[in-house]
């Protein structure tokens, strides 16, 4: 009563708020849909209302029934209008709506781009957080381009509850808009070492979540991580960064064993059982990684598996688990650690939870050995028979058939027993598997000769017995066996005992309702088995009773199949039928017919391996989208429609190749055809020839009749399938064992009476090696095309959003990347783009080098700034190592000098790697020179590659060393000065660390044994007594008319020597590049003056038209030395020499693109031989990469083919071929006057050598 | 990455279902129903994880739920997670919502659901554990709740007297319908600090 007078004055209070709503749903449980409708209706009214209080109310109410599976959508913009509100409140509603229903395709969502930057720069912490939260969920590309750059600011927030939530939400927002991500770079990663835990932990996660995906971006990123590992308390950071660790280490064996000691002490101290388990797992992954490289490890293995013990014997159920599925982690490469443990695997077997179950079905599969196979099996025999639910059943039965065909049947002693296996397994009913039995009695079958008599007794029992499979047919998987016992029965039907009884068995008229494939395949076979009866009789002479009799069956029963509605069906029961008509009449007339009927099914199968067909190499000049005949217009219709659905294991025995029908060829045409086609089917794996290999494959085997068959046979029953008997075979087997042992024994006995000499005893168990088996079995392999190509299938997913995060996050920042480039449009076009020029670069990262182009004038001023912050901090760095920071300072140049890293003042990414390089050599284990070689491929980390092998060798020269320190301190000082010469720099080191980071070029050069000579490319310009001048030329990858020509000056005299001044005579072809304004003959001058002593360099530009030859240009260097009382004038004259090499720029390629490039037919080819080269293969390739700048795209043992491009794009490949001293170099360039000097070139680097 | 929060009861009812990437509601109810179904027939004792169903990414995915009382917490997440990590936040999460509502029932979750889902905000955002430590979650949680009773004010007062009413009238609002027990034995795993 009360109540009413208030609902009047204050309407709005009584509308139902979120409790009266789920009150309401509960107290209409029977008409729940009803109610809901009419309180959808409500909150339609009040969503028409101003007051944005009843707004918010409805909103909240549609939130639930989102929850409840009602589509929401429809409100889409009153939630925007709540999100907007200025009350915390109401917002937050709104944002957790929006939240739980808007998603990329909400059109709305790009009217909230504005309120939620508001609602990030609010002054109200709480604002900024709930609209960082909702934005976590829904955000879209379009977002996440126009709020990267307020997020990034967020970053940075006074408060670490913002920072925590901004740097969080920076992974959805690398996913929506790749481009963000090397800007935020920087910024995300000194919030690994935020002073707020929170903040850090955030940092950590979205790093790992990055690294996960693209782990050798980030391996630069590992001293810091193992900072963090030894230094944080912080469980949930610690798991993060040792998973990380687990998907780095597989890129850099070195980080693995700088890890096993932390982790292994971890693993020792941590009472966390959940950082114990990472940590069990990270160290597993670090030894696989280190599997071949490391024999020392047995004692980790040992520990991890000693803990996992304990894990899974723990009573907790959860960690039982994880022990279990760590286990079969180490199964992979160390299988007998873990076979040691089987007791406790079978034991878990019988584990009443079925997760568990399973994950130890995952460890059987290697715990097997040909030893204690049976007893395995039969143990999940007994699970199969004792399983309730069908999944766990069907997971048995494959886990049955996996251990038992893994690697080729290896560890089957007895076939027979396997068969029997499999028929005991058709009793399962309702399993789903039934084509995978199928498939295995089928090859088995056909694989395993010897056992085929056996099977096909089995078979026809089984066919026999159909009526027990197929209770309730079609749904029924299992009737699938079916399908090869038939083919079993009549493709090997010359063991069947009888025939006849087989054949009346397939023509049950209860067969007419198995699946039609199945039908099909008893017609055929029906047919083969007829044409075995008709051989067999004719034998027997004048019986012509039987043959007739059988016809007559065929005549009878057939007529049911030729009204299947299934086609297949149908026209094989056609043909057939008509056929045996044929043949009743022939007999009729006394004629002889089995020959040619049996010649209808005569020949072998071979099984061919699955991939085969894909793997037949295209031949040369054949497009096979290329129409032979073009159609004539209006005829696809009818193409269509002639497609046969042959499925059937009969598609094997056609040969593949349909010929198109000519029209009107001449006899010399045919004649030449009929040539092409035999050389083809010679070559063709699948055209079946006259003389089949196949045959011989089974004539070079001990015929069967050989084989020692033990005599058992007889004492197994073959028929009733429903009967096991896979145990007597187990028995038997047993027998069989122990008298094999007897028998060794005795021969053991002779032999030691006769040699006299105590042998090994046998009252040890009985090795793996001892167990022979009970038949010799000719296993025929997977037939594979001769010359089939390696696959190199690409089992990624295209769609992958993480793809488009590989972005390589060590090259220095351009300037205009340090803001976000806002665009107009998603960027798929740019991401596609560098596919078709054949180049297997990094997708992402091409768009940013197109950019780095346009902004180069910009980058100089930042770098100079981001440089010495990254000097400070890798100093920083090297302190907390505990390094000697003078010996490393001096390594550092020792490396860019010796290897004349033409960058000299390397530029950031350089520091980077080689800090990751210093900091993972310093790792306990002694690391050898090749393995600093060996950096794995993480492209900025190889620029020093070569360089820390050299340096390995280099640093007893102690003059260059004190040298190039001066030398480096020089260089800061000129880099103030020298800013146009800089940006040269910075893209010559691009494509430099591009080329270097190819990984085939460590390919070539990862496993050798010796140190490369250091190498250099400086060649000496020009020298008198004040001054030598040596000078690199690289093309500029960015501009395909220019060269950078670097020249270093060297002051050799007491003197001072200042106003150097160069100047070169132009030719036509290749022109010094001057600064505007500058006249065509007006020298340039060096920016810099040298102290005596001192080198330094510069680098000049020249722009060149053609580059198809070499060429010399003269030029003048003018200088002033300045000695205490006078100065003189000198002159120095040289020659320029710009060879073919210095236009070539080094190009990554892959093997696929390679292919491509050779078989496109556009390139010249040309060769080369060197006589008497005496160098190991691996410095040669390494000589020409470094010298002449390719990279090498595959190597096979003393075979390599390499790859370069020229700065105007032509492309160079080498075949480079070793044999005793002589290397010869076929090489194809669609340039070929360029190709010639090139080669020769070549030429001359080795004879100098 | 956590895929999906999923909270619902003994009968498989939705208490909270929190997906980090889209699914339309028909495909979200049906991969509760999967779950719920997966969950379900589990019994007490046995392991905490399992493969997550077709729905949601199948064997990529790993479903870890804890059984409290009436109420399944369930979390899907991907291999970059640790499996016993995300059972320690579960307890977080749980022992959170307990000193939230002080003493958590499942009508806690079925009435506040939007107050649960703002304690969630403050541990996962976007798929991404953000917070793991309890207190810093519940002074955040209890700062933001502050500003919601400001802002109320006194024009909030009669609303809440209105409810004080309405609630009177209910019967069927016993708080006794206790979940009680909610701190039920954790095997042996420390918790996060």
């Amino acid at each position: 009563m009360a109540l009413k007078i208030v609902k009047g004055s204050i309407d709005r209070m009584f509308d139902k708020n979120l409790q009266d709503l789920v009150r309401g749903i509960r107290n209409h449980k029977e008409d729940e849909a009803k109610y809901i409708s009419t309180c959808i209706d409500e909150i339609k009214q009040e969503l028409k209302q101003d007051n944005i209080a009843v707004k918010a109310n409805a909103v909240c109410k549609l939130t639930y029934l989102q929850m409840l599976g009602y589509d929401v959508s429809w409100a889409a913009f009153n939630i925007v209008e709540v999100m907007s509100s200025s009350k915390f409140t109401y917002k937050r509603i709104g944002y957790l709506a929006a939240s739980q229903c808007f998603h990329e395709s909400t059109d709305v969502i790009m009217l909230t781009t504005n309120q939620i930057r508001k609602d990030l720069s609010s002054p109200n912490q709480y604002d900024t957080g709930v609209a960082l939260t909702g934005l976590s969920c829904f955000v879209t590309p379009d977002l996440a381009r126009d709020l990267a750059n307020d997020i990034m600011t967020l970053m940075s927030h006074t408060k670490p509850y913002i920072r925590k939530k901004a740097v969080l939400i920076m992974y959805k927002v690398f996913l929506k808009y790749p481009e963000s991500l090397r800007p935020a770079f920087p910024r995300l990663k000194e919030k690994l070492e935020d002073p707020d835990p929170g903040v850090q932990s955030a940092a950590v996660n979205v790093i790992c979540e990055l690294a996960r995906r693209n782990p050798k971006n980030y391996l630069s990123l590992a001293p810091l991580f193992f900072k963090l590992m030894t230094s944080s308390t912080n469980n949930w950071v610690l798991i993060k960064i040792i998973k990380l660790f687990g998907a780095l280490t597989p890129l850099e064996p070195r980080l693995g064993k700088k890890l096993i000691e932390p982790l292994t002490n971890l693993i020792h101290s941590t009472s966390a059982m959940s950082l114990l388990y990472e940590c069990v797992n990270t160290v597993i992954a670090v030894l696989i990684s280190l599997s071949s490289g490391m024999p020392n490890h047995s004692a980790s293995i040992q520990l991890c598996v000693q803990k996992l013990r304990i894990l899974i014997e723990d009573s907790d159920q959860n960690l039982k688990y994880l022990g279990l599925l760590a286990m079969s982690k180490i199964l992979k490469t160390h299988p007998k650690s873990v076979q040691s443990h089987k007791d406790l695997i079978l034991q878990c077997l019988d584990d009443k939870d079925e997760s568990i179950r399973l994950r130890a079905l995952d460890l059987l599969y290697g715990m097997v050995s040909k030893k204690n196979l049976m007893e395995i099996v039969k143990k999940l025999m007994l699970h199969v028979d004792k399983a309730e639910g069908t999944t766990y059943r069907d997971e048995l039965l494959t886990k049955i058939i996996d251990i038992c065909s893994q690697s080729n049947y290896q560890y089957i002693t007895n076939f027979e027993w396997y068969i029997s296996i499999l028929v005991e397994l058709t009793r399962l009913e309702g399993t789903r598997h039934g084509h995978l039995i199928a498939s295995q009695m089928l090859d088995v079958a056909i694989r395993v000769k010897a056992i085929r008599a056996f099977a096909v007794a089995q078979m026809a029992a089984l066919l026999d017995n159909a009526h027990l499979l197929t209770g309730n047919t079609q749904h029924n998987g299992i009737c699938e066996v079916l399908y090869a016992a038939a083919w079993i029965c009549g493709e090997f039907s010359e063991h069947l005992e009888d025939p006849m009884a087989t054949l009346e068995a397939m023509l049950r008229p209860k067969v007419a309702t198995l699946p039609g494939h199945i039908q099909a395949v008893y017609v055929q076979n029906a047919a083969k088995l007829f044409a075995t009866v008709l051989r067999g009789q004719e034998g027997a002479p004048a019986d012509s009773k039987v043959t007739q009799e059988t016809s007559q069956l065929l005549i009878d029963r057939l007529p049911v199949f030729v009204q299947s509605a299934n086609l297949e069906v149908q026209e094989r029961a056609s043909c057939i039928l008509q056929l045996v008509k044929y043949i009743q009449k022939l007999q009729q007339k006394d004629v002889e017919v089995a020959e040619e009927v049996t010649a209808l099914f005569a020949g072998e199968l071979n099984p061919v391996a699955p991939k085969a067909q894909k793997k037949v190499p295209v031949p040369e000049g054949l497009d096979l989208d290329a129409w032979i005949n073009e159609p004539p217009s209006g005829s696809e219709s009818e193409d269509e429609g002639r497609k046969s659905k042959g499925k059937a294991v009969f598609a094997k025995e056609e040969s593949r190749h349909t010929k198109p029908r000519y029209t009107e060829v001449d006899e010399k045409e045919l004649a030449k055809r009929r040539e092409v086609r035999k050389a083809e089917q010679a070559n063709n794996p699948f055209y079946i020839k006259a003389s089949l290999s196949s045959q011989k494959v089974y004539q070079d085997a001990v015929g069967v009749e050989h084989i020692p068959v033990v005599q058992i046979d007889l004492s197994v029953p073959l028929k009733v399938p429903g009967m096991p008997m896979s145990d007597q075979y187990v028995k038997l087997e047993e027998e069989r064992r122990e008298k094999n042992k007897a028998d060794r024994k005795k021969k053991d006995k002779k032999k030691r009476r006769e040699k006299g000499r105590r042998r090994r005893g046998d009252s040890g168990p009985e090795s793996e090696e001892d167990i022979t088996p009970a038949h010799m079995v000719d296993i025929v392999t997977e037939e594979m095309p001769e010359n089939a190509l390696p696959s190199d299938d690409d089992d990624k997913d295209p769609n992958d959003p993480h793809k488009a995060l590989n972005i390589d996050l060590d090259k220095p920042l351009a300037d205009s990347e340090k803001k976000l480039p806002v665009r107009t449009h998603r960027p798929d076009e740019v991401l596609k783009s560098p596919v078709e020029d054949g180049e297997g670069l990094e997708v992402a990262s091409e768009p940013k080098k197109k950019s780095g182009k346009e902004k180069k004038d910009k980058d100089k001023e930042r770098k100079k700034g981001k440089e010495m912050k990254k000097n400070k901090k890798k100093k920083k760095h090297k302190q907390e190592e505990g390094e000697d920071l003078m010996e490393a300072g001096s390594e550092e140049p020792v490396q860019s000098e010796v290897t004349n890293d033409v960058a000299a003042q390397p530029p950031a990414s350089t520091p980077e790697a080689s800090d990751l390089d210093f900091w993972l050599s310093n790792a306990p284990v002694p690391s050898n020179p090749q393995e600093a070689a060996a950096v794995t491929d993480a492209p900025p980390a190889s620029t020093p590659e070569v360089a820390s092998g050299v340096a390995a060798v280099a640093p007893d020269s102690e003059p260059e060393e004190t040298k190039s320190s001066k030398h480096k301190k020089k260089k800061q000082k000129k880099e103030e000065k020298d800013k146009k010469k800089k940006k040269k720099k910075h893209h010559h080191h691009h494509h430099h660390s591009d080329g270097s980071g190819d990984e085939s070029v460590q390919n070539g050069t990862v496993e050798e044994e010796e140190p490369l000579p250091p190498m250099s490319n400086y060649a000496l310009l020009a020298e008198n007594s004040y001054i030598k001048m040596v000078c690199d030329i690289q093309g500029n990858l960015h501009d395909g008319s220019q060269v950078v020509v670097s020249v270093i000056f060297e002051n050799k005299c007491d003197s001072f020597i200042k106003s150097m001044e160069l100047n070169v005579l132009d030719s036509l072809n290749s022109k010094l590049q001057r600064p505007e304004g500058a006249g065509p003959h007006d020298s340039l001058t060096v920016p810099f003056q040298l102290p005596p002593g001192i080198s330094n360099e510069a680098q000049f530009i020249f722009s060149v038209q053609s580059i198809v030859m070499p060429q010399k240009l003269k030029g003048t260097l003018t200088f002033i030395v300045k000695t205490d009382d006078s100065s003189t004038h000198e002159k120095l004259d040289f020659k320029l020499h710009f060879t073919c090499t210095s236009y070539l720029i080094t190009t990554p390629c892959y093997s696929d693109a390679y292919a491509k490039l050779l078989e496109s037919g556009d390139l010249k080819g040309s060769s080369l031989k060197l006589e008497g080269v005496n160098q190991p293969f691996h410095h040669l390739l390494a000589r020409i990469c470094f010298h002449h700048h390719f990279s090498v795209v595959e190597r096979i043992a003393s075979c390599a083919s390499m790859y370069s491009r020229s700065i105007q794009g032509h492309h160079v490949c080498l075949l480079v071929k070793t044999a005793d001293q002589t290397v010869s170099i076929d090489a194809k360039c669609d340039e070929p006057g360029l190709l010639g000097n090139v080669l020769d070139e070549i030429k001359l680097t080795f004879s100098q050598c | 990455m956590i895929k999906a929060i999923l909270i619902f009861n003994n009968h498989g009812k939705p208490r909270l279902s929190k997906f980090y990437e889209h699914y339309n509601e028909d495909t979200e109810q049906q991969i509760i129903r999967e779950t719920f179904h997966l969950v379900s027939k589990r019994d007490e004792n046995v392991c905490n994880f399992l493969e997550g169903g077709m729905l949601i990414g199948g064997s990529e995915n790993k479903l870890i739920y804890r059984h409290y009382a009436t109420l399944y917490f369930v979390f899907c997440v991907d291999s970059s997670e640790s499996e016993l990590g995300i059972l320690d936040l579960i307890q977080v999460f749980v022992e959170t919502l307990d000193k939230c509502f002080e003493n958590v029932c499942e009508l806690d979750l079925i009435f506040h659901v939007d107050k649960v889902h703002n304690i969630l905000a403050e541990m996962v955002m976007g798929g991404m554990v953000l917070e793991t430590n309890m207190n810093e979650i519940i002074t955040q949680v209890d700062a933001q709740n502050k500003m919601e009773k400001s802002e109320a004010g006194i024009a909030g007062a009669p609303a809440r007297a209105v409810s004080a009413v309405k609630n009177m009238n209910l019967p069927e609002m016993p708080r006794n319908i206790n979940i009680g027990d909610i701190s039920i034995k954790v095997p042996n795993l420390p918790s996060f600090k």
